[in-house]
């Protein structure tokens, strides 16, 4: 009933391409982008967006680049939390060393910075995969935890290695720092959000996304019928590792504030990331939205539900939000090991038959 | 889903309106990797409160509130902890994580909450002219590398020239601190610095301890936290190295991180910012608190070191406010009149002795200049048959001539980077 698709004409190719094909689709993500740029900046709180709404769209586009790489391209990468700290190290070298760069410029540029070391990285991927390349991408991560613990240069010689973001415009409003309005910062990722999102989603469905998935699904057939794998690899690691970047100097910059590489970006937030893509669902943009919303948002709610409602102790909280949320990945695995997006599309076909299910 | 929903609602408005309460978040951490640290220390900063609400009725008359947040020693939900605690009124953090305090500092600044950290966090804080809402009295990591250096050179009847010290330490912004002190100090007496990184969270030091064993320090002393203290001190049994040697600083002397050892660990020594042994406070703790079933955790705790560091943070804090309710004229505070109170604090042996804990820490005084007081500490040694601490110095001071310049350098730094102009002139 809601996904009703008699009546609903295309008249031309492009209305036949696009992203959304049904009305109600295309209308909610109208919705959805109206309540996200029109409503929420207005009625924002310092907790919503500190704990919940910031890191909820930083994670968004880690995952969004995560998946670029493995859910559409088949590389699987654990060097996530290492390409988020060269995004971090590469936004503070360039907010300290010129002051008066728009904040904007700054997060693009880290994610250029991180491109290039992706690819760098992503090389041997020419040579190994699978399960060998994972252990290549943890080499990087590894590396470059070590790399910006042990030269002073990334943090600017500091006594503590600790690197601090100072407080920074983009258009004139502050975003970094702590004096810096909160709806200023929201709207600043949630900008950056939705223009990658964008772009992710419309990369993925031209030819670069057909040569990446070409490769995923079969790598020698997809050479046969004359894709590059070498283009296809190092530009799905560039695409990723931007990504990974632009959302590692968000993290850092607008987010933590201050940030140390070995806690901030160690292996867990590799595994982190890597587990909303899975749970989300692998080759899907919607995915990352719902994986980085399962994986940030859920705790938060369960621990707010634990200890404020139910009243419990915050520690016994947090062992049971251990428990909760590890059963619930287990479960969602079981019902649907192709993740939240699958379970999502499965309820769209439903609601489209629906109430005539025959 | 609906009912979800409504929890979910639920939960995110969970957060109550502020009470007529003197409200104290306590950032605690009793599980992970560093729980075995921030257990001990949060059942003592609870337990004070508790104390003073039940026999005092609070502070100045006015009950006082902890609302305890569980930030497992992680920076990320330590900033949503703080974002969730802050809306109540908080009056005062003590988040006992250097890193968590690194985040906190330009937030709390920016929000007119003053941030405790006592003996961690920055140690340029002690500037009270750039940070105004930071404060680590009764010392910093500074102080505690230079009294350690101080101690060396008394019993090396004042040189080390030619000696090998190396350092353990935590690799995080925690660890890295008295590096520079040590380094400069080095130059200073002429002994050998070796630096050995132990990654979080510190269970595998056995690379470190290959090291130590192939370089033969004279001395090992050791900036750890949590798990990784324990596994040092095993590793030291290990290999024999001889324990009175291995010194480790404040966080790295409590109980938990000798016992497993057992025999082995016989002899260790650390510093330690506050004194040991049986105050009246205990026994009024365990009256009004513990028998009344009132007590943090599970009671286990009262009268360890770490305990003890809990119970003294709480002091001070308590000692602050009641400086700004006498500073102000009203019990009800507010997080600034707290700080002009932090930044008024004088704590005096007499008052020590009235409150029960007899030169539980040094007499010091805290001005808008100086917000690190004395920075003076003990060193204390374990005696593995007897199970406890035993006290071995009188309080040791630091050398400031050799501090001091280094925090006006750093906190100069950060003014720098983030246009703060010197206040108190």
């Amino acid at each position: 009933m809601f996904y009703r698709e008699a009546g609903d004409f295309k008249t031309s190719y492009a209305e036949d391409n696009q992203t959304f094909p049904i009305v109600f689709d295309r209308y909610r993500y109208y919705f959805v982008l109206a309540i996200g740029f029109g409503i929420i900046p207005f009625f924002i709180t310092d907790y919503m967006a500190n704990a919940i709404m910031i890191p909820f769209l930083i994670y968004a586009i880690a995952a969004i680049g995560l998946n670029i790489l493995t859910g559409y391209c088949g590389q699987v990468s654990l060097g996530t939390g290492g390409f988020m700290a060269v995004g971090a190290y590469a936004s503070y070298k360039l907010m300290t060393s010129f002051p008066g760069m728009d904040m904007a410029i700054v997060i693009l540029l880290s994610g250029i910075v991180t491109a290039m070391v992706g690819v760098a990285f992503g090389l041997p991927s020419l040579r190994i995969k699978g399960f060998y390349l994972a252990v290549a991408t943890l080499a990087a991560q590894f590396f470059l935890v070590w790399m910006f613990n042990k030269v002073p240069w990334f943090y600017n010689y500091s006594a503590s290695g600790q690197i601090s973001a100072p407080e920074r415009t983009s258009f004139g409003f502050a975003v970094t720092g702590p004096s810096a309005d909160i709806w200023a910062k929201y709207l600043f990722c949630a900008v950056f959000v939705f223009v990658l999102a964008w772009m992710a989603r419309n990369l993925t469905r031209g030819s670069v996304g057909r040569q990446w998935m070409a490769i995923r699904d079969m790598d020698i057939a997809a050479e046969i019928i004359g894709v590059n794998p070498l283009k296809a690899k190092l530009t799905a690691f560039a695409a990723s590792s931007f990504y990974v970047g632009v959302a590692g100097a968000l993290l850092f910059t607008v987010y933590l504030g201050a940030a140390e590489v070995g806690e901030a970006f160690g292996i867990q937030k590799s595994f982190l990331v890597l587990f909303m893509v899975i749970i989300g669902g692998l080759g899907s943009i919607f995915g990352s939205f719902a994986g980085a919303a399962f994986m940030v948002l859920l705790p938060v709610l369960l621990r707010n539900f634990m200890t404020g409602t139910l009243g419990w102790e915050s520690a016994i909280a947090t062992h049971f939000e251990f428990v909760i949320v590890g059963l619930l990945i287990m479960f969602f695995l079981i019902v649907e090991p192709h993740g939240l997006a699958r379970l999502w599309s499965l309820a769209k076909e439903k609601l489209r038959l629906w109430p005539f299910p025959h | 889903m609906k009912k979800l929903a409504t929890y979910a609602v639920a939960g995110l408005m969970a957060a109550s309106p502020a009470l007529a309460d003197l409200v104290i978040p306590d950032l605690h951490y009793r599980t992970g990797p560093y729980a075995a640290g921030g257990i001990p220390f949060s059942d003592g900063y609870q337990d004070y409160f508790t104390l003073l609400n039940q026999r005092d009725g609070g502070i100045g008359g006015e009950a006082v509130r902890i609302v305890s947040c569980e930030t497992a020693y992680n920076t990320e939900r330590g900033v949503e902890c703080y974002e969730q605690t802050k809306g109540e009124g908080a009056l005062i953090y003590q988040p006992l994580s250097t890193g968590i305090t690194y985040q906190l500092i330009p937030r709390a600044t920016a929000d007119g909450i003053p941030l405790h950290t006592m003996g961690y966090g920055r140690t340029s804080a002690a500037n009270g002219a750039v940070f105004s809402n930071v404060f680590n009295y009764p010392a910093n990591y500074w102080d505690g590398a230079s009294v350690i250096i101080n101690q060396l050179l008394e019993e090396n009847s004042g040189s080390l020239e030619g000696k090998k010290i190396a350092l353990l330490y935590h690799n995080s912004a925690y660890g890295r601190e008295p590096i520079r002190t040590l380094e400069i100090l080095s130059e200073q007496y002429g002994f050998e610095l070796v630096q050995l990184a132990v990654d979080h969270p510190g269970q595998e030091q056995g690379n470190q301890w290959l090291t130590i064993r192939r370089e033969r320090p004279d001395y090992v002393v050791m900036w750890g936290w949590g798990v990784m203290n324990q596994v040092a001190v095993q590793e030291a049994a290990n290999i024999r190295f001889p324990m009175e040697n291995f010194i480790g600083n404040w966080w790295a002397g409590a109980e938990h991180d000798v016992i497993p050892a057992g025999e082995g660990a016989n002899g260790y020594r650390a510093l330690n910012m506050n004194r040991l042994g049986d105050m009246p406070v205990f026994a009024e703790i365990q009256q009004h608190v513990h028998d009344a079933g009132l007590q943090a955790g599970d009671g286990n705790n009262l009268g360890t070191v770490l305990y003890t560091r809990g119970m003294y943070a709480a002091m001070l804090a308590a000692e602050a406010i009641s400086t700004a309710q006498d500073m102000h004229g009203t019990a009800d505070v507010s997080p600034s009149q707290v700080r002009d109170g932090m930044e008024a604090l004088s704590i005096t042996n007499a008052r020590m002795d009235e409150l029960g804990m007899p030169s539980i820490g040094p007499e010091f005084t805290v001005t808008c200049t100086d917000h690190g007081g004395t920075g003076m500490a003990i060193m204390q040694q374990w005696d593995a048959s007897a199970q406890q601490w035993v006290t071995l110095t009188d309080f040791i001071a630091p050398d400031d001539s050799v501090t001091q310049p280094l925090v006006l350098e750093d906190s100069a730094q950060f003014a720098a980077e983030n246009n703060i102009e010197p206040r108190c002139s």
